[in-house]
């Protein structure tokens, strides 16, 4: 590998991690705000530019400008470190997703195994900031966190075997090749695609999963006692985690970047910028769906969500991979 | 006690998998999400969202609103207040101050406000003093939004107060028939 592929590799995580994922989680939590108030007979923020898409930059210089006060009681280091370690997982997992045709920062042979080896690490992020604010209820919002990804990680890991054992490779490019040259994965295996998004939703921590920051119960569950800066990186890494959430679900069940009916990008730039916005379209669609679910669904009790990852989806994981793997041995017999 | 047993509703198998609820539930949301696009749009006459662009639209007060007191002229211009001070009288936190004036003889009214004053800071907008004027002269208006950064500008003097009045049409004009 020479400088300059060293050099290259690094402007192309610049411009991914850097510029297109913050733009576009900015640009979602300007999409939160409307579409929830769309929803609820509102009209949400518009004044700040052309229909209020300059508000994520007003919301970051408010954002600045706050006092970053840290209070008297937290264990320092742990505090300050927990926001990055909240962040910088939600924005390595991106990283081997092909996000359009022959694009990914790292197209490792490993990828989906990348994914959710990295994904882990995020609930310390949001662990360790519960349990160093010294606060009860940015603890609990911290164990309930960790509970609940622990056990949605099992059924959203074990719900993605049937797709490696139809592709019969763990190579994001080639789960997206295989599905170019046959059929998205969502038609042969929706009941995995459905596991997977539920489970996805239970590890973003979004509504209506959303118990680590109940705000009725726990004000605001881990980030209670984070301010300025340190907020936003929590805020951003939610936002994040959504955006890798809906690529994922977008990679493996819905084809990546591929078009149907279109089977061939030109070739070239072009064609690859094509496959690009395509694949922004699909993810935005799922982007999407996460606020609508939040707005439809009310948050689940401890118990149900607990009764629900173990009772319905692991099992419900388990017989799916076997199911799957039986069709897969007859029709290798047939 | 007479015990009644209630039966459990028997459910579906769709009831017990939630979904199709879920389903139906975002089928609402997606409804109020696009009737609200539409209204942004201005496809169709705004019918879904409830929201007032507040600088831009206004509240439509009715005619009785009480809003803050102001003077008023006929339809000839004349200012209606004699400066009887009965207002100032019947003003309940005294936020009204008139300075009458004498007219020069041959003027069939007698006195007019040399200067006119209301507290808007003492004002309490019950409109005794629309009930008690016996010339008409002042009324309260549909003004609402008194914001000022200063103590002194929240007192509104006779020039304020008839900008703010305006003009009302006057059926009798006694003055004019006497």
């Amino acid at each position: 590998m020479s400088l300059w592929d060293i050099l290259g590799k690094f402007l192309h995580v610049l411009l991914v991690a850097g510029v297109g994922l913050t733009l576009l989680a900015a640009f979602l939590v300007w999409a939160e705000r409307r579409v929830s108030a769309f929803i609820q007979d509102r009209l949400g923020p518009n004044r700040v530019g052309p229909a209020g898409l300059l508000q994520p930059i007003a919301d970051l210089l408010k954002f600045i400008f706050k006092e970053d006060f840290s209070p008297g009681h937290v264990s320092k280091g742990l505090y300050f470190i927990a926001p990055a370690l909240s962040l910088v997982p939600a924005l390595l997992a991106f990283c081997v997703i092909p996000y359009a045709r022959g694009m990914a920062i790292a197209p490792l042979n490993v990828g989906i195994l990348i994914v959710f080896a990295i994904s882990s690490i995020a609930v310390y992020g949001v662990t360790i900031g519960g349990w160093a604010s010294n606060s009860k209820y940015s603890l609990l919002g911290g164990v309930r966190s960790s509970a609940q990804m622990i056990s949605y990680e099992l059924a959203l890991g074990l719900s993605v075997i049937p797709v490696l054992l139809v592709v019969g490779e763990l190579n994001m490019e080639a789960i997206v090749q295989w599905q170019l040259d046959h059929v998205w994965l969502v038609v042969p295996l929706f009941p995995a695609f459905l596991i997977f998004l539920i489970a996805g939703y239970a590890e973003t921590n979004r509504l209506p999963f959303d118990i680590p920051e109940a705000e009725q119960e726990l004000v605001a569950g881990y980030h209670t006692e984070y301010s300025a800066m340190k907020f936003a990186l929590f805020f951003l890494a939610e936002y994040i985690h959504m955006i890798t959430a809906s690529a994922l679900v977008v990679t493996l069940f819905f084809g990546g970047y591929h078009l149907p009916f279109v089977d061939v990008y030109p070739p070239g730039a072009w064609g690859t910028f094509l496959s690009g916005l395509v694949f922004l379209a699909k993810m935005a669609f799922f982007l999407f769906l996460f606020l609508w679910v939040r707005w439809t669904l009310p948050r689940f009790r401890y118990d149900q969500l607990m009764n629900l990852g173990w009772k319905i989806l692991l099992p419900g994981s388990l017989i799916l991979i076997m199911a799957t793997a039986g069709v897969l041995v007859m029709l290798e017999a047939a | 006690m007479k015990t009644r047993i209630v039966k459990r509703p028997h459910l579906s198998f769709a009831e017990r998998i939630y979904l199709p609820a879920i389903l139906s539930g975002m089928r609402q949301t997606i409804r109020h999400f696009f009737g609200v696009v539409r209204d942004v749009l201005h496809w169709k006459e705004k019918s879904t969202a409830i929201t007032m662009q507040y600088p831009e639209e206004r509240w439509d007060f009715k005619d009785n609103f009480r809003g803050a007191p102001a003077l008023v002229r006929d339809q000839h211009g004349r200012e209606k207040c004699v400066a009887c001070q009965i207002c100032e009288f019947v003003c309940p936190p005294k936020a009204i101050t008139i300075w009458p004036a004498e007219f020069e003889e041959g003027n069939k009214i007698e006195k007019y406000a040399d200067r006119f004053e209301i507290d808007m800071l003492r004002c309490i907008y019950c409109g005794y003093c629309e009930e008690a004027c016996p010339e008409e002269a002042i009324f309260l208006v549909k003004e609402a939004e008194l914001v000022h950064t200063d103590k002194q500008s929240f007192v509104h003097d006779k020039g304020k107060l008839f900008e703010m009045g305006g003009i009302r049409e006057d059926r009798i004009l006694k003055w004019q028939n006497k």
